[in-house]
């Protein structure tokens, strides 16, 4: 018998019309922010953290202690901004996609309650230029917002502004990185920043800002509404609440699936139909290009933030990519290094040249009549140098899967391809 | 509408340029932002053309050459490798006699490869302008690109 979804973020999707805030409001919408609008801004931050929600864009930091520091910090600062980040480029996850096409309302009301936390009176939802259905939702969400006084001057009489806008991005995955967003906002070229300074110090046009994931955002309506108790109820005591992930690649129901935090990876492929026509499970790549790769003996282990790192894997964004006996690790590996290298944006030696030599370096593993097994310590061993060296943390990424498929499949990498 | 007339839309900020290059390449009929296009998006900012130039070839989805009418994007990314995306590639060139990146001789087509469209879950998926085409097979493609092709005789 699998085991069931637990909904508690996607409560609403397939259920209410997504372009209706009345059904959102009906369906209990906008409760959280009433409440939230009622509290000290402190409190509402104080909540978030004693709830334990942790950042869904794949860090996994603590969302209160990130409120905190940018409630906090340069207070002779005339602003502050929150900053959505939609713009889910990590392959293989589309989790806030799903939010925004059918509940936009919903990280919208998160949004407004981490605006209020901050004392923020402007915000942006910077969404990838591909994701057009979520565009145009999120702007018919922003909209009847305003029209219901959620959004604008004097909210629901609380004496609190806020405006939110709509950011386009234009195909960089490396802008989903938060730094390199905020220069992307001011309409720049995705140039990484050098932390620090943190966005929560010196961030959209050198104020303090809040950067979160629509994920984490999309909780904090429901932790608000109903108290960390209720949330806690879900997941591990240091991984709270559930996660949305996509599993996709060799399964029968490849899909998005809300689950707690700690459910094995055994239980959420069984969730997804099981493995395509009875195929054997042969590998998984968790968290997308910056992930990393498993083999069958990771099928027990909890999906929570600690016990993946722990095991040396990754739960990052909430991606799972499902290999089955015969895929050729070798091919999603070099994909991913092509990645990558497409992806660097060139502005420091160690990961322009590492990124451009990791590509080569697999293309010999594949012809090489030599030692591959050298080249693939090589190759290990200059991701790692990359990780020590590079600027930003793109170039800390390619060590994630290529060490992981090092670990669990150098034989196969290491024998003649065909 | 005229370049000016588009570029008015918007207030004189740098942080609106992505905006403004978006809007400057819909509005063409060949899917580009032309020098003339980047010129007045630099006067208008108050900002040197190099800026300018210099984010709109930053980004993936802008493009300075003249394209297709419909640009095709098709995903590269793991999951669509995973499910043979080479083979729907390889329909798609066959089926427009071009390459990976070049344009129809009839101004079309323009075929490029992109990362995840976040659509894996049909994967493989490809975009042709703002449409998302998913559970891609050989078969499909060839429907598709007719069905586009009827579109443009009409
Ligand atoms: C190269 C790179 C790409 C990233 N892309 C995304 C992304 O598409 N969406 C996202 O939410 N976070 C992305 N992140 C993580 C963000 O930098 C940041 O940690 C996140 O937005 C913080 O929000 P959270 O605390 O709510 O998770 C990326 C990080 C890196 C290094
Ligand atoms: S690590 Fe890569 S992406 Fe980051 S700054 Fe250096 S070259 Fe650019
Ligand atoms: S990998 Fe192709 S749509 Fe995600």
């Amino acid at each position: 018998m699998s085991i069931q979804e637990t909904r508690i973020v996607l409560k609403n999707a397939g259920k209410i019309n997504p372009l209706s805030i009345d059904d959102y409001i009906r369906a209990g919408g906008y409760a959280g922010l009433r409440k939230a609008l009622q509290m000290n801004p402190a409190d509402v931050i104080d909540e978030l953290m004693e709830a334990g929600l942790r950042g869904r864009g794949g860090a996994g930091f603590s969302t209160g202690m990130k409120q905190k520091f940018t409630s906090e910090s340069c207070q002779r600062c005339p602003q502050r901004y929150v900053v959505v980040n939609a713009d889910e480029g990590e392959p293989g996850t589309f989790k806030d996609r799903i939010i925004m096409e059918q509940d936009p309302h919903l990280y919208l009301e998160g949004t407004i309650i981490a605006a209020w936390a901050i004392q923020a009176t402007q915000a942006y939802i910077y969404i990838r230029g591909e994701y057009h259905e979520s565009i145009d939702k999120t702007q018919k969400a922003i909209e009847d917002a305003y029209a219901a006084g959620f959004l604008g001057k004097n909210i629901l009489g609380s004496g609190f502004d806020l405006d939110v806008e709509i950011r386009l991005g234009a195909g960089s995955y490396l802008c989903g990185e938060e730094l390199t967003m905020l220069e992307s906002l001011e309409g720049k070229r995705g140039n990484p920043r050098i932390k620090p300074p943190f966005p929560a110090e010196k961030g959209v046009f050198g104020m303090p800002t809040l950067v979160n994931n629509v994920e984490t955002l999309a909780n904090a309506p429901l932790i608000i509404a109903n108290g960390r108790e209720w949330y806690r109820q879900f997941g591990t005591e240091r991984s709270p609440g559930t996660k949305i992930f996509t599993i996709s690649g060799q399964v029968n129901k490849p899909g998005h699936y809300e689950v707690p935090l700690g459910v094995p990876l055994q239980d959420l492929i069984d969730l997804a139909g099981g493995m395509r026509n009875g195929k054997k499970f042969k590998a998984a790549l968790l968290g997308g290009a910056a992930g990393t790769f498993v083999d069958a003996s990771m099928l027990g282990e909890k999906m929570t933030y600690d016990n993946l790192r722990e095991k040396g894997a990754t739960l990052g964004s909430g991606a799972i990519i499902v290999m089955a006996e015969g895929d050729p690790v070798y091919d999603i590996l070099h994909n991913c290094l092509r990645f990558f290298r497409h992806e660097s944006c060139g502005k420091c030696v160690p990961c322009r040249v590492g990124t451009t030599q990791l590509v080569k370096q697999a293309d010999q593993l594949k012809s090489a009549n030599g030692d591959r097994k050298k080249i693939l310590e090589q190759m290990v061993l200059e991701s790692q140098i990359m990780a020590g060296t590079s600027l930003c943390p793109l170039g800390q990424s390619p060590i994630l899967p290529l060490e992981s498929a090092a670990k669990y499949f150098s034989k196969e990498l290491c024998t003649t391809h065909h | 509408m005229s370049t000016q007339e588009i570029i008015q839309q918007f207030e004189p900020k740098q942080h609106n340029l992505l905006h403004i290059l978006h809007a400057l390449q819909d509005a063409h009929p060949e899917n580009y932002i032309t020098e003339e296009a980047l010129e007045a998006a630099a006067g208008h900012l108050g900002v040197t053309k190099s800026t300018v130039y210099g984010v709109a070839r930053y980004y993936t989805m802008f493009s300075l050459k003249p394209r297709g009418k419909h640009i095709i994007r098709v995903c590269a990314s793991p999951v669509c490798e995973l499910l043979h995306v080479n083979d729907i590639i390889a329909a798609l060139e066959e089926e427009l006699s071009i390459k990976t990146g070049e344009t129809t001789k009839d101004g079309l087509f323009t075929l490029e490869l992109s990362e995840c469209l976040g659509q894996c879950q049909e994967a493989p998926s490809m975009m042709i302008n703002d449409k998302i085409f998913n559970n891609l097979t050989s078969a499909r493609i060839r429907e598709v690109i007719q069905s586009f092709k009827d579109e443009a005789r009409k």
